[in-house]
């Protein structure tokens, strides 16, 4: 018996912890969620200095507002926009599966809706949004 | 202090063992039932939080995109914003008002938002307490500068 013991207290130590982390459409949802949130958070951080400059003077203002219109910037700005998309259809998701009755049924496949539903926003909008780096980058001047 | 609150569960982050005392706690007979989200200090405080964040949400939904969408999409994009376009915007009552809302619930919902993150990853009282000191300061700058900026604009700054 003490044998058995022992063999059986081994085994428990050496079980895995276990873990919350499932996997799939559930959790990634949820890490993209919370990734996208604290990059937000820091963007208005960013936005709100950037913006309180009006206060400085229109100079300052409109030489930081010059660094938003290069192309390296414009691609932070699909970035963004990007990340409250998703974060804002991804919400409407999480509202669903708290409010609406058969919302945990569906969730994976409001992932999925939430997914084509960016994609079909996001197409368009970094069609326009690269129009002019395109042009500031490859253009002719003529 | 006990483990076990009125209405049997564990006290978050209590690190004191239920005793017998706890486990045999029985009400009077007709004792008001407790709400089951109700802490010891007697609110509802989290309850409030998470409320918020789906109520604030659901309207930043639409402020949130309808600035992205006006700002970087709309016209020339971002190529027309200067201090002339924000002096034109914030001439109307509607623009500066859209913009004081969307600060004020994206700044509380992002605090809160780092809140629970906060409270989900820094398992030592300190770390968690210098985080949230740092993050309520942060939020209370940003609270503060933008609601000024917002209502002292001077648009004759531009001489």
């Amino acid at each position: 018996m003490a044998c058995l013991d022992a063999g059986l207290e081994a085994i428990v130590v050496q079980a895995p912890a276990g873990t919350l982390y499932r996997g799939r459409e559930g959790m990634w949802s949820w890490v993209a969620h919370r990734v996208t949130g604290v990059l937000i958070f820091f963007f208005l951080f960013a936005h709100v200095l950037d913006t309180a400059l009006v206060r400085v003077s229109p100079d300052s203002y409109n030489r930081i507002m010059d660094t938003y219109k290069t192309p390296l910037v414009n691609l932070m700005e699909i970035g963004l926009l990007g990340a409250v998309l998703f974060h804002a259809l991804n919400g409407l998701r999480v509202t669903a599966i708290d409010f609406w009755a058969k919302g945990t049924r569906y969730q994976k496949q409001m992932m999925w809706a939430v997914l084509a539903v960016f994609v079909l926003l996001m197409v368009p909008s970094v069609y326009r949004m690269t129009a002019h780096s395109f042009a500031e980058l490859f253009g002719s001047t003529s | 202090m006990t483990a076990i609150d009125a209405t049997g569960n564990m006290t978050p982050g209590s690190t004191v063992q239920p005793d017998d005392d706890d486990r045999l706690r029985i009400e009077s007979p007709r004792t008001r039932r407790k709400r089951p989200t109700q802490n010891g200090r007697g609110t509802n405080f989290e309850m409030y939080a998470w409320i918020f964040m789906r109520m604030s949400g659901l309207l930043l939904v639409f402020l949130v995109l309808g600035h992205l969408f006006i700002m970087l999409l709309l016209d020339g994009g971002v190529q027309r914003i200067n201090f002339a376009f924000v002096a034109g915007r914030w001439s109307s009552p509607f623009w500066q008002t859209w913009d004081l809302l969307q600060l004020w619930l994206a700044q509380l919902h992002g605090t809160n938002g780092l809140r629970w993150i906060i409270n989900d990853y820094a398992e030592r009282d300190g770390t968690r307490f210098w985080l949230k000191t740092l993050l309520y300061t942060a939020s209370f700058l940003v609270l503060v500068l933008g609601t000024l900026v917002i209502f002292t604009f001077d648009p004759d700054l531009a001489g």
